[in-house]
């Protein structure tokens, strides 16, 4: 492993944890306008966040 | 040190204590850690006498890296004699079956280890990190100039202990659902005993998953694959923290068999509207020349999508539990890093909270790849005339 590699892994990670943290906002804010929604949001949300997610670990095993 | 006379001062005074209850605390960590420090340059020092003896950080990353590895014996738990220096196990074998210009088959016991050669049938092996190598009668292992071994590999079927998880898993799951559905049949559509617990996560499944995703029409089809990969994974997922340290879920070879499936699936339930939607994804609404210039470079992209859906997949669930695993295990692996009071109880807390993360992280986990491979199947048994349905809702909405 050699610095640049872990300085780019740390950055994309930073960057899937931000994604991450507004897709959980927006879901909330979602929610508490439409709670009757709930489910269908929770869904869209997890999928999103999975799809970043699995970013994040790209950058890491390239990294 | 702060007393209270009067009751005006009271809150003011416990603030004050806390204050000084949280710096007495600071200052006791801090020494702890010093003095963890100063004990660790002390082992370090002591066994940098002994040429070829590792340090406890070198360690506890080897007996990591072996753990996420899959093994050809199932170790329960082992032990070193301080004295000797040697390591005693406790498990059981596997059977090794290999295939080298015939079938041999023995007992994985006869490796001693990795310490053994054994001799199969006029032909000698020996395990090289968990790996298994056809050697000369001393159990020679050839290396090149990047310390990999260059003997020659047979091809390996043993039954090893992720293999054996697997099919405890399956057995498992046929006994548990076997059971569920006999009970429908015997008791009036009522599920008896640990059939209850289950009946609500197959139904979540076929309603949230397979008829939001799939649709209403399709969706039986696919109900049998989303159930078995869902309760498959959760099982494995949940075998993975338990103190039988089998990680089978972060093993690449095992996710890339669950999304060759999924992808073997999508491909050949593909409807024509699928195939369309990725040769000619503009339809009619583009004059012939206008599109060959835009499908230079759209129609590659649709067709690495194909691939790059079931690749994600497999590296989000192996890349999940391997990191958990890595986690969890190096938090436990504080204790013996700390080597003071500190260690034990800090060791305790964040694996325990870390295993509570992991549980839901093993759950969560097979939702998703359930969840994504619906998915993927809505997408390619998706006809023209419901996606025109879909959209008209969308807009209606």
């Amino acid at each position: 492993m050699t610095i640049p590699s872990i300085v780019g892994a740390g950055l994309a990670v930073i960057g899937a944890g931000i994604g991450i943290g507004m897709i959980g906002g927006k879901a909330m804010e979602a929610i508490a306008r439409q709670p009757e929604a709930y489910g269908k949001i929770q869904t869209a949300m997890l999928i999103a966040a999975a799809l970043i997610e699995g970013i994040g670990f790209a950058a890491i095993f390239a990294g | 040190m702060y007393f209270c006379t009067d009751f005006k001062d009271t809150v003011i005074c416990s603030k004050m204590q806390r204050k000084t209850l949280i710096r007495l605390l600071s200052v006791l960590l801090f020494i702890g850690s010093f003095s963890a420090v100063a004990q660790d340059e002390h082992t370090e020092d002591a066994k940098e006498v002994l040429p070829g003896s590792k340090t406890k950080k070198e360690e506890i990353k080897e007996f990591i890296n072996h753990h996420l590895m899959d093994s050809h014996d199932f170790n329960l738990f082992g032990s070193t004699d301080e004295e000797t220096g040697e390591t005693h196990h406790y498990g059981f074998p596997l059977p090794v079956i290999i295939w080298d210009e015939g079938i041999h088959t023995f007992m994985s016991s006869k490796f001693h280890h990795g310490e053994n050669v054994v001799e199969s049938n006029g032909n000698y092996y020996k395990l090289y990190h968990s790996k298994i190598y056809r050697t000369d009668a001393e159990g020679t292992i050839n290396y090149d100039e990047k310390h990999h071994p260059t003997n020659v590999r047979p091809l390996d079927f043993s039954i090893t202990k992720s293999v054996l998880m697997m099919l405890v898993t399956g057995l498992l799951l046929i006994w548990l659902f076997r059971s569920l559905a006999k009970s429908y049949a015997k008791n009036g559509s009522i599920p008896r005993g640990i059939g209850r617990f289950f009946e609500p996560i197959v139904l979540y499944i076929r309603d949230d998953i397979a008829i939001a995703n799939i649709g209403e029409h399709k969706y039986k089809k696919y109900m049998p694959f989303l159930l078995t990969v869902f309760f498959f994974i959760w099982f494995l997922n949940m075998f993975g923290l338990t103190p039988l340290g089998v990680n089978v879920t972060g093993n690449i070879a095992v996710t890339t068999a669950l999304a060759i499936l999924v992808f073997l699936i999508t491909t050949f339930t593909g409807t024509k509207d699928y195939w369309k939607h990725i040769f000619d994804p503009l339809g009619d609404g583009m004059p012939w020349a206008g599109k060959i210039l835009i499908y230079i470079i759209l129609v590659p992209i649709e067709i690495l999508g194909m691939f790059i859906k079931p690749f994600a997949l497999l590296i989000r669930l192996y890349a999940n539990m391997t990191a958990g695993h890595v986690v969890l295990m190096s938090l436990i692996g504080l204790i013996f890093i700390f080597k003071s009071w500190i260690g034990g109880p800090l060791s305790f807390g964040l694996s325990f909270a870390i295993s509570l993360i992991e549980l839901l992280v093993a759950l969560l986990q097979a939702y998703i790849f359930t969840m994504l491979a619906a998915l993927y199947f809505g997408f390619a048994s998706e006809t023209h005339a419901e996606h025109e349905a879909h959209e008209g809702e969308i807009q209606h909405l």
